[in-house]
């Protein structure tokens, strides 16, 4: 067993050990091989901070946003919005001028490590980030919004925070620009539904989080009602590299057919042989990141099927590992990337017990504002465990199929039981024999003339 | 009856209150400060006591029931007494397939107690947590600040033993 404390982070992993550099992977390459944090002193030797002294001193704030548009950055959060255009619905009044920077860190979506890493090894990344982020959307202040449970990266951002503030890299007058940017870490305290980011704004605000209803959206009416703007850890990331190295640069990054840009953290766990997360441009195949990364699967367990990016997307079979990897590649075949941390399914589970431990999860983390996810979540539970059980009755296959319906896009009040259905609905598609198996014996059997 | 004596005795000691006036600065509105209000409180005292939404919400200038709600959404926010340690089993898929159950078992055999429940001596509660973000380890579980992975059932008796 591994214990991880401040000698050893949990974060530590195999993007500590490849071989990396600036050109190919912006977000990993100033990582340590010891995986211990780098702190200021050691990122602006690694030239830290260098493209946050070229935004406040030589760009305008619209040729930020300009830079970000033109990159086709993308949200890294699971959704996948481009973030220039994210920015570009922050309003053009002058007069809006209390505006907010949020990121979301709240990462809690099963099966996803790649903003912990993040944080912990690289806390001056994301201050970076955020700083010139700030300084493109006008925003004064900025919050972190972290899950409680990740006490390491809390002390390694609110650490990077205190020497980036005696660096005057935050606070008054940043580097002389006039800007003036403070940034805080807040921490959560459980549910996944906070990282919906209106949600999370309720959150933030002290308030249960509950979704709120679009629009208004955060960039209108964000946190306190003034104009927000919400990114993921990963995403904020990636606009330093964007600065300093350029748009071409960046858009040189990803592999031929690929209609996403840059690089992405991406990984494979569950009976692999090297579960892991490595920064790899947008484009792979699949198969690449599962053979020749995560090196197959372990002896004695077979590929039964794949999920390319969090508990919210689609299962895949073997044969789909030949999907490039990024939003429409991956849609090529029927699901969403989503985080692109991919998951395993090995041939000793079975798809009913493992959508009924997904679906407890979802189910539990219902905020309980809408009727369909409050109630249809955990009546999907009931019946999987029956199903599973080996007591289900012949209509609870249909029943599933229509929960899929009932609960999926457009039908509920924001994203969380959409994502709930949608592995649902694929593995009953793959693997309905499994389901079926738990139908009970004396449900089978036709009915008898009386 | 007791619990009513309990609860018009709370009040919030000099050190919360003062903790709880230094998070009210890092926001536009105190009411933002109510979650980390309720952490203080839930770190001085082990969980948060009947009548401390009064106390909190006295000292945010917001209803006591907006607290009260607020402590009962989220789910690392204890309405009742936990025991010196928390063990937070994650139960995410990728700890599934990684064998998370057999885990549970394991700590549930050695501890005597079910998901939710503490132990008798106070020592332990056990509680499921969403994913740990420790999937390349997997299954594992947190006591406490402290993150395991690759926990092994019958190594679950040890990693208790750091914990008096």
């Amino acid at each position: 067993m591994t214990r991880s404390t401040t000698k050893m982070l949990a974060s530590l992993g195999p993007a500590n050990r490849v071989a990396r550099n600036e050109e190919t992977h912006p977000l990993t390459w100033r990582l340590r091989d010891d995986g211990q944090p780098v702190w200021l002193d050691e990122y602006q030797q690694k030239n830290g901070y260098a493209a946050a002294r070229k935004a406040l001193a030589e760009m305008a704030q619209a040729d930020i946003v300009q830079t970000v548009k033109d990159s086709g950055l993308k949200g890294r959060g699971g959704a996948g919005f481009p973030t220039g255009v994210k920015w570009g619905l922050m309003p053009a009044d002058e007069a809006q001028n209390i505006r907010y920077l949020l990121c979301n860190a709240d990462e809690m979506e099963p099966n996803t490590w790649k903003d912990r890493l993040l944080m912990e090894q690289l806390p001056h990344l994301l201050v970076e980030g955020m700083l010139i982020s700030a300084r493109a959307l006008k925003a004064y202040r900025g919050y972190i919004f972290l899950r409680g449970e990740y006490v390491d990266a809390a002390h390694n951002l609110n650490r990077a925070i205190e020497e980036a503030k005696a660096a005057g890299l935050l606070g008054k007058n940043i580097l002389g620009s006039g800007f003036d940017f403070e940034l805080f870490v807040h921490t959560g305290a459980g549910r996944y539904i906070c990282g919906e980011e209106t949600a999370l704004i309720n959150s933030l605000e002290g308030r249960r989080a509950n979704p709120r209803a679009k629009p208004p959206f955060p960039a209108a009416v964000g946190v306190w009602g003034k104009p927000t703007c919400v990114n993921n850890v990963e995403t904020l990331c990636n606009v330093p590299a964007i600065i300093g190295n350029g748009v071409d640069w960046y858009k040189s990054l990803a592999r031929p057919g690929s209609e996403d840009m840059g690089s992405k953290l991406m990984g494979f766990s569950g009976k692999v042989k090297h579960p892991g997360i490595w920064e790899l441009p947008f484009g792979i195949s699949a198969r690449e990141l599962f053979e020749d990364y995560a090196g197959g699967m372990r002896d004695g367990y077979r590929l039964k099927c794949w999920q390319p990016g969090g508990a919210g997307t689609g299962f895949l079979l073997p044969e789909h590992l030949e999907a490039q990897m990024y939003a429409g590649g991956i849609a090529k075949v029927g699901t969403r990337m989503g985080t692109g941390l991919a998951l395993a399914v090995d041939d000793t589970i079975n798809m009913v017990s493992l959508l009924r431990n997904m679906e407890e999860f979802f189910a539990r983390e219902s905020c309980g504002w809408c009727t369909p996810c409050r109630d249809g979540l955990p009546w999907s539970v009931k019946i999987l465990r029956a199903l599973e059980r080996g007591q289900g009755s012949r209509q609870d296959i249909d029943t599933l199929l229509q929960l899929v319906d009932f609960l999926g896009p457009g039908r509920t009040f924001c994203a969380h039981a959409p994502g709930a259905v949608e592995p649902l609905g694929s593995a009953v598609k793959y693997f309905r024999h499994e389901f079926e198996a738990g139908v009970a014996q004396e449900a089978k059997a036709p009915m008898q003339p009386a | 009856m007791s619990t009513l004596i309990q609860t018009d005795r709370f009040a919030l000691s000099a050190a919360e209150r003062s903790a709880i006036e230094h998070e009210m600065h890092h926001y536009e509105d105190p009411r933002a400060a109510s979650i980390e209000a309720l952490k203080i409180v839930q770190k001085a005292r082990g969980w948060v006591p009947d009548g401390a939404a009064d106390a909190i919400g006295e000292l945010l200038g917001i209803p006591a029931s907006d607290v009260e709600g607020v402590a009962t959404f989220y789910s690392q926010i204890f309405r009742q007494p936990v025991g010196r340690h928390i063990i937070r089993v994650c139960d995410s898929m990728t700890c599934f397939i990684g064998g998370h159950e057999s885990i549970l078992e394991a700590l549930q055999h050695q501890l005597g107690i079910a998901p939710g429940q503490t132990t008798a001596d106070g020592r332990f509660t056990l509680i499921p947590v969403c994913c740990l973000g420790n999937c390349d380890k997997a299954p594992a579980l947190m006591i406490d600040d402290d993150t395991f992975g690759d926990v092994r059932s019958e190594g679950v008796a040890a990693l208790l033993e750091a914990y008096p």
